[in-house]
């Protein structure tokens, strides 16, 4: 986060002081002065700046509304049975010979439109990737303020699992705890709950770099005299490490979560590409594209194309986003 | 850390060396022996071993015979010590889908993995060295922002999208290079190679991309940014004032610093490199290892997992503490401190 007090020379600091005397304590003054320093912040400066941001951020606008809007803007409802016409199968795409605009981008092998497919397909792999990220990021932030705050034995066996875990690749963890769910569940259950298990699966792994960062920023916070003075005034440790701690160490875990939702997203498509993911009834892009992949050979290359670009630019918008807020808020990169 | 530092040889400080290798060695064991208790886990609680190995008509009472020799009534520390004795030994058992010993499974298809993730890093440290070093001395380069660019997108394609776009544009497209299987292998001893037969050698090519692609975009970034840190530093600016030519500089003196923290992430990525084989064997079809514990997933096939598990982890341990090891010999600051924390 940007301190006012390490840019001192700067004008339009003052505003926010300002900005309360209007109407101090309305709930309009409040919004007001954080409006202001929203403007005000070399955030939006550093946002501004950089063309290939802004592009980054259209992108996954665009891509994030589509699939939320998915089942207003599709032209057809994939999962709907009655609506696929298996006589359109394999259709190519509007601009090639035998393609229709019933069907922008083609058709897979039961003639599902490929442009709803991929839309409903990025609803399921965005709810995979935010839900696994949010899911990795309580549990990290959680263990990483408990180890910087009390110390001792904890923090060193939290460490100890922390540098374990973080020299096996989460995808193997991954595929780990997806096997065992198979072995563990009946295959109906298992398809029911399926992606719950991915969500851990994704998720459980990714704590440790919250945890890390979480703890670093505790141990530095944790010495500071508002913490002393607010311990004196008999806060609750937990009240401490949640509202006063927590909040400056907000901004290295924002960076870390964009930069993993992008990883959680691929890793989603891989899993499901694999096999060991969604099950087709619930169709994500890595399965539209595990799906295509077996005409790859017979000359329908859109199947797997258009759901793989679809991947590729969502996923680089994102990461293209987490660069840029990582530069961002930290201006010793700049 | 400056050029002309007076060094020290290694041994000089045999002592505490020695204490943190055993301590190293420790922390191993104490992984290895969590994640075999993870694979025997498996073995025990998921899934029943007795169902998988007899058929629907066995009568309780045969179940019970084999059970008990089987060893499976008996007590938790027992069964888990036969576990560790036998993974020891490189014995898992049989696998529930081959009917065949897992061992020999893995050592069949071992070679085909091995050479693959050799090709792979391979490839990623001969391409990506030298386009890190360019991108680092040519900053404002039109070629090393195209190399960046490249490398943004190699990170942000999924390791299987790339296999498949290559498929697509060198197998089905052009028709240059086979998608599929090993080629033809030569047989030694027990070892099959593929790179003794230019069949095999053609097969090789799009896999090793495929699997050392995102290697290759790290090793690039990683090696660009240290350079650019190294070049910043107090020596170089001196060397450049005592009138050392830019070869002298850049390669002499910038690039033997930057190689350190580069070897060890490559040696850490060894592992990754291993781990990732198991999507590119499945977009390729590539008979190694990966796909044998893909298909395990997929068929709930407890021994071959469980013994796959030891087996990666065994070979993660083990690299993560040669890499350990050689940082502390290679940088003696590690050793002053009396080899704590690590990275």
């Amino acid at each position: 986060m940007t301190e006012p007090g390490e840019i001192p020379l700067e004008a339009p600091r003052e505003a926010p002081r300002e900005a309360p005397l209007e109407a101090p304590g309305t709930r309009l003054g409040r919004l007001r002065a954080t409006a202001w320093r929203a403007w005000d912040s070399d955030i939006l400066y550093s946002f501004l700046r950089s063309p290939v941001t802004i592009l980054a951020a259209v992108v996954a606008l665009t891509l994030v509304a589509a699939s939320l809007a998915a089942p207003m803007i599709a032209p057809t409802n994939p999962f709907a049975l009655e609506t696929v016409d298996l006589m359109a199968a394999f259709t190519p795409p509007v601009w090639m010979e035998g393609g229709s605009w019933d069907y922008v981008l083609g058709t897979d092998d039961q003639g599902r439109d490929l442009l709803s497919a991929i839309l409903y397909g990025m609803r399921i792999s965005l709810f995979v990737g935010v839900a696994s990220v949010l899911f990795a990021m309580v549990l990290g932030v959680g263990l990483g303020l408990l180890a910087g705050y009390a110390g001792g034995w904890i923090d060193g066996l939290l460490m100890r699992i922390a540098d374990v875990q973080i020299s096996f690749p989460a995808i193997l963890i991954a595929l780990l705890i997806d096997g065992v769910a198979r072995g563990l569940l009946p295959r109906e259950v298992h398809h029911e709950v399926a992606i719950w298990v991915i969500i851990f699966a994704i998720g459980a792994p990714g704590w440790v770099q919250y945890a890390r960062t979480v703890r670093g920023s505790t141990m530095v916070e944790k010495n500071r005299e508002y913490v002393m003075a607010a311990h004196i005034m008999g806060v609750h440790p937990v009240v401490i490490a949640l509202r006063h701690v927590l909040p400056n160490a907000m901004g290295p875990v924002l960076v870390i979560a964009t930069i993993h939702l992008a990883i959680a997203v691929i890793t989603e498509a891989t899993l499901s590409f694999l096999g060991v993911g969604l099950p087709p009834t619930e169709p994500s892009l890595g399965t539209l594209i595990r799906i295509g992949n077996d005409f790859l050979f017979s000359g329908e290359w859109w199947i797997t194309l258009f759901p793989g670009v679809a991947l590729v630019l969502l996923v680089l918008s994102v990461n293209l986003l987490g660069d840029w807020l990582r530069d961002a808020l930290n201006p010793k990169l700049r | 850390m400056g050029a002309p530092r007076g060094i020290r040889s290694p041994c000089s400080r045999g002592e505490p060396m020695v204490a943190f290798i055993v301590r190293r060695l420790l922390q191993s064991v104490l992984v290895m022996l969590t994640v075999a208790l993870v694979g025997f886990a498996l073995f025990t609680y998921v899934g029943d071993p007795v169902n998988n190995m007899v058929g629907q008509d066995t009568s309780l009472a045969d179940r019970e015979r084999l059970r008990e020799e089987l060893g499976l009534n008996d007590p938790f520390p027992v069964q888990f010590a036969r576990f560790v004795v036998n993974a020891a030994q490189a014995d898992f058992g049989i696998s529930y889908r081959h009917g065949r010993p897992v061992e020999d499974l893995l050592i069949e298809r071992a070679p085909a993995t091995l050479e693959l993730s050799f090709a792979a890093g391979l490839f990623a440290l001969v391409v990506g060295v030298p386009m890190g070093i360019y991108t680092a001395l040519n900053r404002h380069g039109w070629l090393s922002k195209a190399f960046l660019t490249v490398s943004l997108i190699g990170i942000s394609l999924p390791t299987f999208l790339i296999g498949i776009l290559l498929i697509l544009v060198f197998s089905v497209w052009l028709g240059w290079l086979p998608s599929f299987g090993r080629g033809e292998t030569v047989q030694i001893g027990w070892w099959s190679t593929g790179l003794l037969t230019r069949d095999g050698l053609v097969a090789l090519i799009l896999p090793a991309i495929t699997l050392g692609l995102f290697q290759m975009t790290l090793i690039m970034r990683l090696v660009r940014a240290e350079m650019l840190e190294v070049l910043r530093t107090d020596y170089i600016k001196f060397a450049r004032a005592r009138g050392l030519s830019a070869r002298a500089i850049n390669f002499g003196h910038a690039l033997k610093n930057t190689l350190v923290p580069v070897i060890t992430i490559t040696g850490l990525q060894l592992g990754s490199v291993i781990a990732f084989a198991i999507i590119t064997e499945t977009v390729f079809q590539w008979p190694g290892m990966g796909l044998l514990f893909i298909q395990a997933i997929e068929f709930v096939d407890i021994p071959v997992m469980a013994a796959y598990l030891v087996l990666v982890a065994f070979l993660f341990v083990l690299i993560n503490l040669i890499v350990d090891i050689l940082y502390f010999v290679v940088d003696p600051r590690l050793r002053v401190q009396g080899g704590g924390a690590g990275l």
